[in-house]
């Protein structure tokens, strides 16, 4: 076998050191032999340190998980350990919980969308040239990037890593007039969410398709962030319509969701069923799409998503940009209608006492869908700890995609495609996911083998 | 709007060299001169951003790896210099401080001034602490930084100082 082509990509000199993955492609005889998403980040134990500690640590712990979504794990804990518990956080409580999660939303997608995805689109090779080109696009990411950030900073405490969170509810909530400024900055970030949509909805896409099936929360009348069910759209089989959707109680998400171990990866592969599956906008959308606030509903169908009311799905990895801008878009304008509704609440928080039971949750991180469960004994010592993260779940449907874009390739007309072309493929075809590795990639190092 | 000192650690404290920059901020506490901002930051851009405005001065602690490397080592960077370091990012979703100040300068968001004092980092494993020769250089870091802050307060207020005297005339 010859070993051309081998390429290391990797940030120099002032690199931070958060996760590490690798991409490994072999090509034979004109197909692909393999695609492996190697992440080697090394295992952090958190599913271990957690047992024996209380059973309020878990939003502060997790919420160490990831600088990127550290709500969805503080979020998705407190749900676990509450329904463990026989607690129900409603009310302005679970608003204000709401309001943060979008905080979040608004951050990671607009992140992802104006600093890493778009320079794909435009030809560009970083967010610095485009920024070069597109100063105003980049300038609007940026503004509704910081509208999310000082939706955490207020109600998180901090932008990374919010300490305001707690079992039950928050330590701290906020005076109405303390949200007016907040209201200020959102209202121009909504003008500006819907103008991204239109700006993304203008880039060129390649033709591509994931026809395996989808995961997402559910809960009829609302665009599923933390409430509702695990739902799966079944298997498209190419089709852009709507297909059944069947719910997974979380009771039952281990018994269909099972994650094993694989030599070349540090992070467990999950399947569904038996079958690699996607998690994340994509799936949102396809799911709870027609629940969409009505502004994000008319930017989705003028972006030419088709209509969802009516079912329409993307199965498009390379269109997820659009996807996203939505739900920015979104999760903008539901903060807004969350803030002029508010009435603050008799208290922050509501008392969780333990009890001896188990609990588990699932919300949706930027990502994907999040799941944890929980045990405890009579004193609220944690006996167990089990976290789902979206980019695990995704792992084997971002290799088969891999698969199936570079085979499409070498299967398609004109010259062979050369390292530098399959790496530029491969690349994009990653990032059309924005996976989480750490939660962080922050080395991806290709190696092509031909043979 | 006269500017402000702006000092930036960046890094993860619970990746044991990599937690330097806060380290440093956390010492600077107690007594960096009134007016000075301390921060920590993750290094994510966005959020780098929105930590200064045009007229400060700006003053980030970083670690860095170099090739090839002498852990303990300390650099200070122009702004420029950090920039050049930003060579593409092959990352999924993260970008470099070298690429943070490349894209502020292509924004026109680059701060009045800006340095890096860095030290270069050997132990990047999972954990609180730091490998002997970056302890070891710590104490040296925090100098070079708290001088670093001195300076650019003079600096500012001669240019308020400036402006001042420009308007009155």
């Amino acid at each position: 076998m010859s070993h051309r082509g081998s390429r290391v990509l990797r940030l120099d000199a002032l690199a931070r050191v958060e996760g590490e993955a690798a991409l490994h492609l072999a090509v034979r005889d004109g197909t692909v032999a393999e695609a492996r998403l190697r992440i080697y980040e090394p295992p952090r134990f958190f599913e271990a340190f957690l047992v024996g500690r209380g059973h309020g640590e878990p939003p502060d712990i997790t919420s160490r998980i990831c600088g990127i979504c550290p709500v969805a794990y503080q979020t998705t804990a407190c749900q676990a350990i509450e329904r463990a518990c026989g607690v129900t956080v409603d009310g302005p409580l679970a608003q204000l919980r709401r309001l943060l999660y979008y905080g979040e939303w608004i951050e990671s997608q607009t992140l992802h969308i104006h600093l890493l995805h778009a320079p794909d689109f435009l030809g560009h090779p970083s967010a610095v040239e485009l920024a070069r080109e597109h100063r105003a696009a980049v300038e609007r990411g940026l503004r509704i990037k910081q509208a999310g950030n000082t939706i955490m900073e207020q109600l998180g405490g901090r932008a990374i890593h919010p300490i305001n969170v707690r079992v039950g509810g928050f330590y701290h909530v906020p005076a109405p007039a303390e949200l007016i400024p907040l209201a200020e900055r959102l209202r121009r970030a909504h003008d500006d969410a819907l103008e991204t949509v239109r700006w993304v909805a203008g880039f060129d896409f390649p033709d591509a398709t994931y026809d395996g099936p989808f995961l997402a929360m559910r809960d009829p009348g609302r665009y599923a962030i933390d409430s509702g069910t695990p739902a799966v759209m079944t298997a498209g089989a190419g089709s852009n319509g709507p297909a059944p959707v069947r719910a997974l109680p979380v009771e039952e998400f281990e018994r269909h969701v099972v994650e094993r171990q694989v030599p070349h990866s540090t992070a467990l592969v999950s399947e569904l069923d038996g079958h690699h599956y996607l998690t994340g906008s994509l799936a949102r959308y396809a799911v709870s799409g027609q629940w969409l606030h009505p502004s994000a509903l008319d930017a989705a169908r003028a972006a030419g998503l088709g209509d969802p009311a009516t079912g329409a799905v993307c199965r498009n990895p390379f269109r997820s940009i659009i996807v996203r801008a939505v739900e920015v878009a979104h999760a903008v304008a539901e903060a807004l209608r969350i803030i002029d509704a508010y009435e603050p609440p008799s208290r922050p928080y509501v008392e969780v006492p333990p009890c001896p039971a188990t609990g588990c949750a699932a919300t949706e991180a930027p990502r994907g869908l999040l799941y944890h469960r929980y045990a405890m004994d009579a004193d609220g010592t944690l006996t167990l700890a089990r976290i789902v993260p979206p980019t695990a779940q995704n792992q084997a449907a971002i290799e088969d995609d891999l698969r199936r874009q570079v085979q499409s390739r070498l299967d398609g007309p004109g010259e062979p495609p050369g390292d530098e072309e399959l790496t530029a493929l491969c690349e994009r075809a990653v990032r059309n996911h924005d996976p989480c590795i750490s939660c962080s990639a922050h080395f991806l190092d290709l190696t092509v083998k031909r043979g | 709007m006269t500017g402000r000192v702006v000092v930036i650690g960046v890094g993860n404290p619970f990746r044991r060299d990599d937690g330097a920059g806060p380290a440093v901020i956390e010492a600077l506490r107690a007594r960096a001169p009134e007016g000075t901002v301390l921060t920590d930051s993750d290094g994510e851009p966005g959020r780098m951003l929105g930590l200064w405005r045009r007229q400060d001065a700006v003053v980030v602690v970083e670690v860095v790896h170099a090739h090839p490397g002498q852990p303990g080592r300390l650099h200070t960077l122009t702004a420029e210099r950090a920039a050049r370091c930003a060579v593409r990012s092959a990352s999924t979703h993260a970008l470099g401080l070298g690429e943070t100040f490349a894209l502020a300068a292509a924004l026109d968001r680059m701060p009045g001034e800006l340095t890096v004092h860095a030290v270069e980092g050997e132990d990047f494993g999972l954990g609180r602490g730091f490998s002997t020769a970056v302890a070891d250089a710590l104490p040296e870091l925090i100098r070079h930084v708290a001088k670093a802050i001195d300076e650019a307060h003079d600096r500012l207020r001669r240019a308020s100082t400036l402006a001042d005297d420009r308007g009155s005339a």
